[in-house]
């Protein structure tokens, strides 16, 4: 077992990451026009770049005695956890982190949300912001423990917390085959961890924005760029969780692996378009009542197909 | 190098704590203690236990944020968003801190500590598994279950509402009348 952190890898990361994040963004864009009935010329694809631009230039927008450390620490924080979580998601075959213990790595970068997206709500002194930031804490209460067991689930299929020997593990017969639910349990999670979707309601127009009401400029695009961020990231990590990692024929594993990714990044999107905010609170209960005996079920079937 | 990180992570952790005491808001102060817990995370894993290292980023994380909400929830002044003074009971407080930290210091530089004997394991994750679940699988199904039948309870006693409030006196109803209705339909 090799530990180790490939050093051009740690640079290049966050770049490819913001490119896989972009894509997402102009797929959004597109989609979202065509649901809005608009025709989509090619260059609604440009319309994520343009809007960085608008607000990389335009001037923040000020809020009385902000807790701004607070405020950007949790802004920032976005971004770079997911760049952590990505770093132990083999590219193909090698992660830029190789860990033993990569699966809980992940997991424990995704905890920082809880963190990150209650200090952008505490931060700007807004009551919208703090209704949003409260909103993500009930939102995660929901979605971690499911999510938890769905990684694990992978891990127990293959005997082992590092990613890539669970991608190896998968030779023979992809994860998604017989952990369906496990599967399932983790895109929901990888939605709900992004607030993207059906679980946007943390940044809810009911509540004018939510964590994202009182971000402008600069703050504003660092937290839009964090959540495509982690909604790449989260799509990455479910390759070789569950998709067999870079198995495929002819095709170098490095493709095959964006080539999932970008699949699954695109149902990801997809879904926002597609399904309507489903409450906080009634998410509370779905997850706890439904999801989680689910996954449960599944890990001991996993369990015992494993003895 | 090594020691270079873990001196810096140290320190950290230590004006980290500090903070907790100095900052005027219960935010700062609750986000300053996962800072300092997050610094004692990292020693952990340059100290070569990366699961012990990354499970504590894990808990502490989920434990600060919840913290949070239920110190902010409990504050006298409103909600916690005026400044306040984060000590209380100044010199009992200090006392018991002061004494505390000379008698877990003094113990770190006075005991014996054994010198190493053997390897660490290739596998450090797995020797933990089984030295935790190997011998102790017994014990540790049975904390498991009386952990949970504790929450359960606390969960219970801290209700207001059981389920004669919610099916009604003779449980007739079919669907519970809650304030808040749940996702299910139940």
């Amino acid at each position: 077992m090799t530990d180790g952190l490939a050093l051009w890898g740690a640079v290049v990361l966050p770049f490819g990451l913001l490119l896989v994040a972009t894509t997402a963004a102009s797929l959004s864009a597109a989609l979202g026009s065509a649901a809005a009935g608009r025709a989509v010329p090619v260059r609604t694809v440009l319309q994520p770049v343009q809007e960085a631009a608008r607000l990389l230039v335009v001037r923040r927008r000020r809020t009385q005695h902000p807790d701004a450390l607070l405020w950007r620490l949790g802004g920032g924080t976005l971004f770079v956890t997911a760049v952590l979580a990505a770093a132990v998601v083999p590219i193909g075959d090698a992660p830029v982190l190789r860990s033993e213990v990569g699966v809980v790595w992940f997991n424990a970068a995704e905890t920082l949300l809880w963190a990150a997206l209650w200090l952008t709500g505490w931060g700007g002194n807004s009551v919208a912001g703090l209704i949003g930031g409260y909103r993500f804490l009930a939102q995660a209460l929901a979605y971690e423990l499911p999510m938890m067991l769905a990684l694990i689930t992978a891990a127990l299929g293959a005997g082992s917390l590092d990613v890539v020997q669970v991608a190896a593990a998968q030779e023979d017969l992809w994860f998604v085959v017989w952990m369906p639910v496990a599967f399932v349990v983790f895109l929901v999670a990888a939605l709900a961890l992004s607030f993207w979707g059906p679980f946007s309601q943390p940044a809810g127009s009911d509540a004018a924005g939510g964590v994202l009401a009182e971000l402008s400029g600069v703050d504003r695009l660092v937290v839009l760029v964090g959540r495509y961020a982690w909604l790449a990231a989260a799509a990455g990590m479910s390759v070789p969780l569950f998709l067999g990692g870079g198995a495929g024929p002819l095709l170098p594993s490095w493709l095959w692996w964006l080539a999932k990714t970008l699949a699954v990044l695109a149902a990801l999107v997809w879904v926002r378009w597609r399904w309507p905010v489903v409450r906080v609170d009634r998410f509370e209960e779905i997850a706890w009542v439904v999801l989680l005996p689910a996954i449960v079920v599944q890990a001991l079937v996993v369990s015992l197909v494993v003895i | 190098m090594e020691l270079v990180l873990a001196v810096a992570f140290g320190i950290v952790a230590v004006a980290a704590a500090v903070a907790v005491f100095v900052v005027d808001s219960m935010a700062r102060a609750t986000y300053a203690l996962l800072v300092s817990f997050l610094a004692v995370a990292a020693e952990l894993v340059l100290l070569g236990s990366a699961y012990l290292g990354v499970l504590t980023v894990l808990m502490m994380t989920v434990e600060m944020a919840v913290m949070g909400v239920f110190m902010i929830m409990y504050m006298m002044n409103p909600a916690g968003l005026m400044p306040m003074s984060m000590v209380h009971n100044k010199r009992g407080a200090l006392s018991i801190a002061i004494g505390t930290f000379v008698v877990l210091g003094a113990g770190a530089l006075l005991v014996p500590w054994p010198s190493r004997t053997g390897e660490p394991p290739a596998e450090l994750t797995r020797a933990l598994g089984f030295s935790l679940m190997g011998e102790h699988m017994l014990a540790m199904i049975v904390i498991g279950v009386a952990l949970l039948a504790t929450m359960i309870s606390a969960v219970l006693l801290a209700t207001d509402r059981g389920r004669y409030d919610r099916y009604g006196d003779e449980l007739e109803r079919d669907t519970p009348r809650d304030p808040v209705a749940g996702g299910v339909g139940r």
